[in-house]
């Protein structure tokens, strides 16, 4: 089990978040259809370091882009989307 | 056997007895006795039959890795079955059985099968399989009672099982000299430490040596550190093992509180779980002995060097008189030293190496007969023990008489929990060992478990190691404990892997506990299989209890030797959790019965509970199904509660709707991103049906929008969805629309819900509230009723006149109570959801989770007339698909009617048998009238209205002729909502 690092509540059990999805995954409200199918089913499945959107469900509800390493699942980076947004800083 | 207790060596408690049964047997032994050992000293040496030959089998080894001394323990609900004896440390009253035998382990019938052994081959499973199936009928019958290791108990267990968390700077696991040294490093720079030990005793291997340590004995050298990690606070666990290594340094360790079978304290737990995250974390989990491969070295009375030390040095038991040692390796010789001085007499020591002449051998050849270049080729005996061992002596055969054949065929670091934590393995060639190489986690490895054999290094590096570890939190002034050891040095052993050239192979066992030979791993490498993760699984090499713990290796390099390559070419199969058997009430923990689960009680749990009602789970709420009176049946008294709705007044409790406020600017904008109706227009006090979709277009969820005022709203949605639509709302707020002045409340649990409908439903209202101007169709209100404020939604999902009132939950009960009161004066009563579903299904309503589910579109179930498209909402551009635009070929929603009932979730087709063009995905009744109706989803099912087909479920064996209709069967023109 994971532990991440939120900002608001520090080292908590994954069991308190749940992963929405990649951040490439994120599907614009005025996207074209086209842009909709590659959104939802041509995404990529990096093996290696990803941009994700995570939520702290079961304790403050912060929206989190966390930096993870699907193979190794080293997190480099929790940031809250409310301040860094939804560009992938690399 | 001949062996007995010998009368001062060991650790056990001699002024104690613990008195014990074994297959009915009694016996005693002392406390710090396993069974093994006790059994051991009362001279039973045989203690079950193989898995798949009913092979007498012995004792092998003296701890977890044990494969064949597998025993049945404890009795009833406590029965414990494939426990080894020798992990099994000794209680009053223990009760062990031995197991795979019949009718006793003396005489089985099943040995038999030993004769004709070779008829189960690797791969045996797969070709009765790939045969003809009806000859699986002929085997079954025989290989389930001949397959098989021990029964599971049939009563549930009685025991508590406790789970806890805890959190330190280091954990070592293991504690033999270098998990000892490393928490008392760790601990004097500092650090908060934890040690774990599945033992009962701290100590590991210097429990079977006579070293000193800092010129004390070993086991004073081990109270005294006991006492010094005490006072500093070093939380200490015996019986405790280190199972799994998950992600981010969460280990698992089981802790046994009781011995398999034993009756724990009142209240107390049996097991606890524990979760422990460590910053840092040391493994010192030592190293398992291999045995050598040669014919019949599955028999009772062959045992690993070690355990035979263990035996003698820890129990005071000497597991045979005429023993022969065979090694690889140094260190078996510390066993022939320890025979002898405990009284045995060691018959010959074959070294499988070429003379040397460092001190332990030089010392070895002094006293006993050592011959060199020396290999066993095969042992004698039987179920009543080992008669001789006969070897290859630079060539010709030599015969050893002899009891006991101490065997070692080298050390394979315990690596498993490092290999569990993504860590890599390096390979020793002279050895023939793995051992932990780069680490991907907080982890370190030392001791024996790092290769190292020699005492001395093993506490240095383990010192060291616990230092390291600690190093973030301080410094380790001190220095590690000085060793004196006999013959000190490393064991320089060397690969053991292959039995001699002309050792028959299906007589040479790798897995002793699933009975694979090395004729097996040839087969399957004949027939094709290659990887190793094949060849396991192909003829279950290292698949049983004991995941090959002492059989992995041997069965490793058969497959490389054929392939040719390198072992670590051919490579390892992955190490997975748990390290040992877990018992599955341990992790359950309290997760059991009631507390499986949460229960959600919605606001009027107690006058529910009060009418008696039959219960329906929906999600974690509990939820009346209908009320029945004396004697009726549920599809009677639903169907009562039904009539009430459609002939005078029923209600119904609708608490545990999710129910949302949006309040804002921008509230109306932001439902207009979740919803794919439009809200905007709605004004206010009004309100509206409206559905939401997921990203793929299809439909997620429905339920109402109402505008409470200007700049806010209520929405309500499915009890099932709540928490998803809770969430999906947050997300489409922050993080798809996060500029929205927009604030949403998830007001599910604040508002106690009552839905009263029927064509009485507005006389009900006006009593209960005597100047309220009852809102129409689709408005809101707000009053009082008996001094509560209360909101009414006037919306129907039954298809009468219906209102909802919402009231805060702590003002629930009061409200029930009069809605109870009025409603009865009008002939009317409370239904269930039984009675919901009979009224919503003749509605055509569609429900979340049946005809919403997760693959239809608002096409599909006739939804797309109120939305408008070219709009921007979730789903809006994913239902542009051109597969979606078709609109051919897809499921509809359809209403079916017939004569009889429709069997419900029932295919639908032309002509039973035949292809399915849809399913039934709710059958109801027509509530007024005569006659079964349904709704289903249908191919292209709108266009189809007045086809015949039959609704067929042939597991049921059900099938009912049907009319495909409207799904609508009751007032469609809804004249009823209407005053």
């Amino acid at each position: 089990m994971l532990r991440i690092a939120c900002p608001y509540c520090g080292r908590r059990a994954q069991a308190e978040f749940v992963f929405e999805r990649a951040l490439d995954a994120i599907l614009p409200l005025d996207a074209t259809t086209e842009a909709a199918v590659r959104h939802l089913y041509a995404r990529e499945n990096p093996k290696g370091w990803s941009w994700e959107l995570w939520r702290h469900s079961a304790g403050c509800g912060a929206w989190l882009k966390l930096h993870r390493h699907t193979i190794s699942h080293q997190i480099a980076a929790v940031e809250l989307l409310a301040a860094a947004g939804l560009d992938r800083a690399e | 056997m001949t062996s007995a207790r010998h009368p001062t060596e060991g650790r056990v408690d001699r002024s104690q007895r613990l008195h014990f049964t074994f297959d009915g047997a009694p016996y005693w032994g002392h406390p710090g006795d396993t069974l093994a050992s006790a059994l051991l000293a009362n001279g039973v040496g045989m203690l079950g039959r193989s898995f798949k030959y009913h092979r007498p089998r012995g004792i092998l080894a003296a701890g977890v890795e044990e494969p064949s001394a597998l025993v049945g323990v404890g009795h009833g609900g406590r029965f414990e079955p494939n426990t080894r004896a020798t992990d099994l440390f000794l209680y009053e009253g223990l009760r062990a059985e031995s197991q795979n035998r019949w009718p006793s382990l003396a005489v089985d019938f099943g040995a038999a099968l030993g004769v004709l052994g070779r008829f189960i081959p690797a791969g045996f499973y797969y070709k009765a399989f790939l045969g003809k199936p009806e000859l699986w009928k002929v085997y079954e019958h025989f290989i389930r009672r001949a397959a098989g290791l021990g029964r599971p108990p049939r009563e549930p267990d009685p025991d508590a099982y406790d789970q806890r968390a805890a959190f330190c700077d280091v954990l070592v696991v293991g504690a033999g000299p270098a998990g000892l040294a490393a928490a008392l490093s760790a601990s004097a720079a500092g650090a908060h430490v934890m040690l774990v030990e599945q033992d009962q005793q701290v100590g590991g291997g210097l429990l079977r040596e006579a070293s000193e340590l800092d010129g004390l004995t070993s086991e004073v050298w081990i109270s005294a550190t006991l006492k010094a990690l005490a006072e500093r606070g070093v939380r200490v666990l015996c019986r405790a093992t280190a199972v799994g290594y998950w992600d981010h340094d969460l280990i698992t360790v089981a802790q046994r509180l009781t011995e398999p079978g034993q009756v724990p304290p009142a209240t107390a737990p049996a097991q606890r779980l524990w979760r422990v995250r460590a910053e840092r974390v040391v493994l010192a989990t030592g190293a398992i002995e291999r045995p050598l491969p040669f014919e019949h070295n599955d028999r009772p009375g062959v045992m690993l060097a070690q355990a035979v030390r263990t035996y003698i040095q820890r129990y005071g038991v000497l597991p045979g008189r005429k023993a022969v040692v065979a090694t690889s390796n140094d260190d078996a010789y510390r066993t022939a030293f320890a025979i002898a001085d405990a009284g045995g007499e060691v018959v010959a020591i074959l070294d499988s190496r070429p003379a040397s002449d460092r001190p332990i051998i030089r010392a070895a050849v002094t006293r006993f007969a050592v011959r060199f270049d020396a290999q066993v080729l095969r042992a004698v005996g039987g179920a009543d023990g080992l008669r001789r061992v006969i070897a290859q002596v630079g060539g010709p055969e030599q015969t050893f008489d002899g009891d006991l054949l101490a065997i070692s065929g080298g050390f394979s670091p315990a690596a498993h929990l490092h290999m569990q934590a993504g860590g890599a393995l390096d390979w020793d060639e002279t050895q023939a060992a793995f051992r932990a190489g780069a680490a991907r986690q907080s982890q370190s490895t030392t001791g024996s478990a790092a290769g190292l054999d020699d005492l001395g290094d093993v506490i240095r590096h383990g010192w060291t190691a616990g230092a390291e570890a600690a190093s973030a939190i301080g410094a380790c002034a001190e220095s590690p404990p000085d060793v004196t050891e006999t013959y000190p040095g490393p064991a320089y052993a060397v690969a053991a892997l292959a039995p001699p050239a002309s050792a028959d192979p299906k007589r040479v066992f790798v897995d002793f506990q699933n009975d694979v030979t090395l004729a097996d791993v040839d087969l399957a490498w004949r027939e094709g299989y290659r990887s190793v993760e094949h060849l396991k699984r192909y003829t279950t090499l290292g698949m049983a209890t004991d995941q090959g713990k002492t059989s992995n290796m041997v069965g490793l390099a058969r497959l490389a030797a054929h392939e040719s390559r390198p072992i670590p070419e051919v490579g390892l199969t992955t190490f997975r959790p748990p390290y040992t058997p877990v018992t599955l009430g341990a992790l359950a923990g309290h997760a059991k019965g009631f507390h499986v689960a949460p229960l959600r009680r919605p606001a009027l749990h107690e006058a529910h509970v009060a009418s008696q009602p039959l219960w329906q789970p929906s999600g974690y709420w509990m939820r009346p199904r209908a009320y029945p009176q004396a004697g009726e049946s549920l599809h009677d008294a639903a169907l009562r509660e039904a009539r009430a709705v459609r002939t005078a007044v029923g209600w119904v409790d609708v608490s545990t709707l999710g129910k949302f406020e949006i309040a804002g600017p921008d509230a109306a904008a932001l439902l207009e991103c979740a919803c794919a109706t439009t809200v905007a227009k709605l004004a206010i006090g009004r309100g509206r049906y409206t559905f939401m979709l997921r990203e793929d277009g299809m439909v997620m969820d429905d339920g109402t929008v109402w505008r409470l005022a200007e700049d806010r709203y209520l929405l309500t949605s499915s009890t099932g969805g709540a928490d998803r639509m809770a969430h999906h709302l947050d997300y489409v707020r922050k993080v798809l629309a996060p500029q929205l002045k927009v604030a949403v409340a998830n007001v599910q649990e604040h508002w106690a819900g009552i839905a009263v409908a029927g064509p009485q439903a507005r006389s009900l209202m006006a009593r209960l509230a005597p100047d309220f101007e009852i809102p129409r169709h689709m408005s809101t209100g707000r009053t009082a009723i008996n001094g509560v404020d209360v909101l009414i939604l006037a919306a129907s999902y039954s298809g009468e006149r219906a209102f909802e009132i919402y009231v805060g939950n702590l003002d629930a009960e009061a409200v029930w109570a009069a809605v109870t009161g009025v409603g009865q004066s009008l002939g009317g009563c409370p239904y269930g959801l039984e009675a919901l579903e009979i009224l919503r299904i003749e509605k055509g309503h569609v429900v979340v989770g049946g005809e919403i589910d997760g693959r239809t579109t608002p096409f599909d179930l006739g939804l797309h007339r109120m939305m408008n498209p070219a709009r921007t909402f979730v789903g809006a551009a994913a239902l542009q698909r051109p597969a979606l635009l078709a609109q051919n070929g897809r499921l509809q929603l359809v209403g079916l009617e017939s004569a009889s009932p429709i069997p419900e979730g029932a295919m639908l087709v032309r002509q039973a048998p035949g292809k399915p063009e849809g399913h039934v995905t709710a059958g109801g009744i027509r509530v007024m009238g005569e006659g079964a109706v349904a709704l289903a989803l249908l191919r292209d099912g709108r266009d189809r209205t007045g086809e015949h087909l039959t609704a067929w479920s042939p597991t049921r064996r059900l099938s009912a002729r049907v009319r495909v209709v409207e799904p609508m069967f009751h007032d469609p023109e809804g004249a009823r909502y209407r005053d």
